[in-house]
């Protein structure tokens, strides 16, 4: 770390918002950007105001297309062929950066702006080797030799906490995973040393233990160069934990502005309270904190209302008032710079919950309807020579998977990429043949039966919602076409007057108007195409239905709408809901059973209870740890993950979580399966550590008592650490 | 698809003929006649007087809408307004008042002259037959033939693509090693081999198209489906248990439209060109039926003669108006696909 400070040279950074005479870093003043397309000008942000202070970290959170990339852009000056400033300045350090030339741009966009992007491969040349890459950047900027660079490369790699910095350095970029490739762009972009560093969405591609350790990472830096930075989201949890201000956008305008204590707590801005009233918080189920969804959708940029672009949205709207003019940024008084684009800030009770959730009561489980026994997967694959015939590997894509799922129930199933979920709903849909064991549907196997030999009725029993909006609909197709097919296929009707009319009635039930059955899917917005894909998988009558992470992919104030839809449907038929998910908070809402898995295996299933109260399987513990949570009263202990994910292609012989886990038994985990033990009636967790330890671990995320500030939560925390085994563990591994 | 039947509340009459089916009814009114009329002139008998009429409108109708629904590309729309031409040329043929194409009046005479009170547009040939009448007539054989051989080696190269690219595994590698031999051969010498081996006619011609043109239209098809099978919605339709033909056909197929759509107006123009090329060659449509091909061929010594160049101006222009409208409607097409 501290050849890394000495490269930067950077004094400690000061505290933001102190010393009011200091020149902001970067300052933007009513900025207006366009785009122009053949439809005419797309004003895509609007009146956009900020003031970086040196040391500040600013967090820009809104939904997709609202303007966020678009201000990083325009920061940059990179606004490509057909977008243009089209009013207000941006002062770097006090300058206009319109006025600058082209040569003073290049000097300040590589030296003192650095900007990481979403997708890591999109500032790494795949042709070059890591080293080089970074190396060119001290040589470019600061005229260092080649040793010298490729030193300051190896400091800064290690200072990212890359483990193994020579081998990187010697490695092409497509030879190490996303996070790390990730943490090498950060590397990248702090070598120059910069004073503004913008990050857009840097870990929205990453796994959430992944991102864990980025965030961590940007935090530190944040404290220890004094670099300000400009982090953009969409996720309100990651701000709270990065940033010292928060921008909310909406709809090409900043709707509210303030500390993220302010922001959060004392919210003045119609909208941000709807945000946070439809997030679900990983501590609270969906009895105790009911989902409010905003009602309707973002409107596009050239279709926005006049006056407050959230008045149709708003439950606060008041016609002559709200749609009548400009509505300008308002101080809020007596909180630090705190703004808010609402002309009825005075008026509004904010301490009355935004809307009233319902609360329903919970259906009763039934029979066991799902039942996993031992199921196994394994792919064989040739690697190597093309001409010779290579080595056989086999890919152990699930291991022994077994569980039940009953009539009414969810299970969730929780797991990072590359952890089996989709082969498993593969082998479920009769896609792929189990290797092994047993997946029984009532009383049919389904393991060594493909889809072509299943009889219509168990095909209809068993429908599948997908995760991406755009992909999930047949474009040639009309949507009431594409539900008849099923309905038709499945022999539910045969009539055609009775099957449009029940496509009619699924569509009433998805709460979609009827007139889309003769519109296209690409008439259609992100969550009114889910919808289109529930009402699909439930055309059939299912009694199962495998929901692959059915609203990760939507806009975070249509995603309450449709997951409550989801849950109502499933209520009202009873049917057997396994929910696909990496989002703990998502499932700890709606789910009833929890299965975790890591590379293809279960690490620890129990009720919904179980699993987010200790005892932890140690890969849950750090998964609990690692979900961001938009909450500043809760306090959540600190895990982060060092290690890498080892291939499926090549798993341990033993624990599969053994290469990241900080509780690791050396010479025990490496080798010796884990034994699965029972804490309760159907709360298992394979691991090797003694009951006593896992009985004795703290919980992972804590209330409490009243708002914290910020700081001094991220002090407690460090202070907190881990368990005494884990902290023990974490220093020996740092040690290594 | 029970929905999809339902025609939607549509502004204008031509915003309704654009719905796939009436357009593809329009388009068989037109098509099937003219077919019946050029390849089976002999089978349908007295039926040839009358064949044609329906045609004419269906034909005018179809250009209406094409204009109505491309008219934001000035490009498409000239590009259909020179193949729409030349097809309603060829089937209004047999009902203008036109010379007998075959019979030799006067041998040549210039155009725009007078020559037994007969005025002569375009001049006769060298055996005194009128070249107005020739060039409308060909125009007839060459479209016809040209569309046919395009339209069967695209629905062969397709199904080859879909079967490569969706089911994969065997079938593509069996599939893609025959099109790379077939495509190994440069295209005329594949022309020639088969032709000469069948001999000349134009259902070889179609044969021959086939076999040159299918291999590269095998593998467009098969890169697009590579591309698209990967959606969830194939997906679905598998866990749907769809057979492995509805899938290619009903769900894959649609969605790679597009390109297919714009290669196929290119490829129309390429099989143009080989058709007269072949002709030319004297392996393709025989005399003395007019053909724009044979009528370059007929005029080739001659027309080394300044004065007598226009009996090889005139179906050159001809053929190159009608390929570059294919040309231009390709590049309407491709670019009015790139906006949205
Ligand atoms: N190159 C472009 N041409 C036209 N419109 C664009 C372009 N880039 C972005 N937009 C539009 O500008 C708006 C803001 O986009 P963006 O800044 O990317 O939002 P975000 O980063 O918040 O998702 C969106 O409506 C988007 O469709
Ligand atoms: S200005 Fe009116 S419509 Fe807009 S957020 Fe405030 S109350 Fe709602
Ligand atoms: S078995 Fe060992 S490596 Fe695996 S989770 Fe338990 S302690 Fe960690
Ligand atoms: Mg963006």
């Amino acid at each position: 770390m501290s050849m890394a400070s000495d490269a930067a040279a950077a004094a400690p950074a000061p505290k933001p918002g102190e010393g009011g005479s200091e020149v902001p870093v970067l300052e933007c003043r009513n900025l207006c950007i366009s785009y122009f397309t053949r439809a005419g000008e797309i004003p895509a942000v609007v009146d956009f105001n900020l003031k970086l202070m040196p040391g500040e970290s600013h967090g820009i959170v809104g939904e997709s297309g609202c303007g966020k990339s678009t201000v990083a852009l325009a920061i940059m000056q990179y606004m490509g062929k057909n977008g243009r400033i089209v009013g207000g300045e941006i002062l770097f350090n006090g300058r206009d950066m319109r006025e600058m030339n082209e040569e003073e741009l290049r000097q300040i966009r590589g030296s003192q702006i650095a900007m990481v992007y979403q997708e890591p491969m999109a500032s790494l040349n795949p042709a070059m080797r890591v080293g080089d890459q970074l190396a060119e950047v001290p040589i470019y900027h600061d005229g260092a030799t080649k040793e010298e660079a490729l030193a300051r490369a190896r400091a800064m790699l290690e200072s990212v906490r890359l483990p193994e910095p020579d081998r990187i350095l010697r490695s092409y970029p497509h030879q190490i995973s996303g996070g790390q490739q990730q943490r090498v762009v950060i590397a990248m972009a702090l070598l120059s040393s910069p004073k503004l560093l913008l990050l857009d969405e840097p870990t929205t591609a990453l796994d959430v233990t992944v991102e864990a350790g980025i965030v961590d990472l940007i935090r530190e830096i944040a404290d220890e160069y004094g670099t300000s930075m400009i982090y953009i989201s969409h996720n309100l949890g990651l701000i709270l934990e990065t940033c010292d201000r928060i921008t909310v956008m909406y709809s090409g305008e900043a709707v509210e502005v303030g500390t993220v204590n302010d922001v959060f707590d004392a919210m003045r801005h119609p909208y941000t309270q709807g945000l946070f009233a439809s997030i679900p918080l990983p501590h609270a189920d969906k009895n105790a904190r009911p989902l409010v969804a905003i009602t309707g959708q973002l409107p596009l940029p050239h279709e926005r209302p006049p006056g407050c672009n959230f008045g149709p949205r708003c439950d606060h709207f008041l016609a002559g008032l709200c749609d009548s003019g400009e509505i300008p940024m308002l101080p809020i008084t007596g909180d630090d710079r705190h703004y808010s684009r609402c002309v009825r800030i005075e008026e509004i009770d904010w301490q009355a919950a935004a809307g009233e959730g319902i609360v329903k009561s919970a259906a009763p489980p039934g029979d066991v309807v799902l039942k996993v026994d031992e199921m196994t997967k394994h792919y064989e694959i040739e690697e190597g020579a093309i001409f010779f015939a290579g080595e056989k590997k086999t890919v152990k894509a699930n291991e022994r998977l077994s569980f039940e799922a009953r009539e009414a129930e969810t299970v969730a199933i929780v797991g990072e990429s590359g952890c089996g979920k989709s082969t498993f709903a593969k082998v479920l849909m009769g896609l792929e043949e189990a290797t092994s064991g047993e997946v029984l549907l009532g009383n049919v196997e389904l393991g060594k039966m493909p889809v072509e030999k299943r009889s219509p009725e168990t095909i209809a029993k068993l429908q599948m919602i997908f995760q991406n909006p755009f992909d999930t609909l047949n474009p040639s197709h009309t949507v009431g076409g594409q539900i008849a097919r099923v309905i038709k296929k499945f022999g539910v009707e045969k009539d055609e007057e009775k099957i449009n009319q029940r496509v009619l009635e699924l569509l009433d039930i998805v709460k979609l108007p009827r007139d889309f059955a003769k519109r296209r899917p690409r008439q259609l917005s992100g969550g009114q195409k889910q919808r289109v894909g529930i009402a699909r998988a439930f055309a059939g009558n299912p009694s199962v239905v495998i929901a692959d992470e059915p609203v990760s992919a939507l806009d975070v104030s249509v995603q309450a709408a449709v997951t409550e839809l989801l849950m109502d449907i499933q209520r009202e038929n009873r049917t057997t809901l396994l929910f696909i998910s990496h989002d703990l908070s998502v499932v700890r809402y709606l789910a009833d059973r929890i299965v975790v898995m890591y590379l293809g295996q279960i690490m620890e299933q129990g009720t919904t209870e179980e699993i987010f109260s200790p005892p932890y399987h140690p890969y849950t513990e750090a998964l609990l740890s690692a979900v961001p949570i938009a909450d500043t009263k809760v306090k959540k202990r600190h895990i982060v993950l060092s290690g890498e994910i080892p291939s499926a292609s090549n798993p341990p012989e033993g624990c599969p979580f053994c290469t990241r886990c900080p509780y690791v038994i050396e010479g025990t985990c490496e080798t010796v399966p884990p034994p699965i033990r029972a804490f309760g009636p159907g709360h298992l967790i394979a691991c090797h550590l003694s009951e006593e330890t896992l009985k004795a671990m703290q919980p992972v995320i804590q209330i409490g008592e009243g708002p914290i500030p910020a700081e001094a939560d991220r002090d407690a925390e460090k202070g907190e650490q881990v368990s005494p085994v884990a902290a023990a563990e974490s220093e020996r591994r740092s040690d290594v | 698809m029970a929905v999809a039947a339902e025609p939607a509340p549509a502004r204008s009459l031509f915003a309704r003929l654009a719905q796939p089916r009436p357009a593809l009814a329009l388009l068989l009114l037109m098509w099937v006649p003219l077919v019946a009329y050029v390849m089976f002139n002999r089978q349908i008998g007295d039926l040839r007087e009358v064949v044609l009429l329906p045609a004419i409108p269906a034909a005018l109708l179809l250009y209406a809408v094409a204009v109505w629904s491309w008219r934001e590309s000035t490009i498409a729309v000239i590009g259909v307004t020179l193949v729409f031409f030349w097809l309603l040329l060829a089937l209004s043929a047999p009902y203008l008042p036109l010379l007998d194409p075959n019979k030799p009046v006067a041998p040549f005479v210039t155009p725009f002259t007078e020559k037994n009170g007969v005025f002569y547009w375009l001049g006769t040939d060298t055996r005194g037959r009128d070249m107005l009448s020739r060039t409308i007539w060909g125009c007839q054989r060459v479209i016809v033939w040209g569309i046919t051989a395009t339209v069967v080696a695209y629905f062969v190269g397709a199904m080859l693509g879909l079967i490569a690219g969706y089911l994969g595994g065997w079938w593509d590698q069996v599939v893609s090693f025959l099109a790379n031999v077939l495509l190994s051969f440069p295209v005329m010498i594949l022309f020639i081999l088969i032709l000469n081996y069948l001999g000349p006619s134009g259902f070889n011609i179609v044969i021959a198209v086939t076999f040159s043109s299918a291999p590269a239209i095998m593998r467009i098809v098969r890169g697009l489906a590579l591309d698209v099978k990967t959606r969830d919605y194939i997906f679905a339709a598998q866990t749907r248990g769809e057979s492995a033909l509805r899938i290619m056909v009903i769900e894959l197929l649609p969605n790679v439209r597009g390109p297919l759509i714009v290669d196929a107006c290119l490829r129309l123009g390429y099989t143009t060109v080989a058709i007269t090329t072949l002709t030319f060659l004297g392996l393709g449509l025989q005399p003395p039926d007019p053909d724009w091909g044979l009528m370059i061929k007929e005029a080739s010594s001659t027309a080394l003669l300044w004065k007598f160049s226009y009996m090889l101006l005139i179906p050159a222009l001809s053929v190159s108006s009608l390929i570059l409208g294919f040309n231009l409607m390709a590049d309407g097409l491709r670019e009015m696909s790139l906006r949205d």
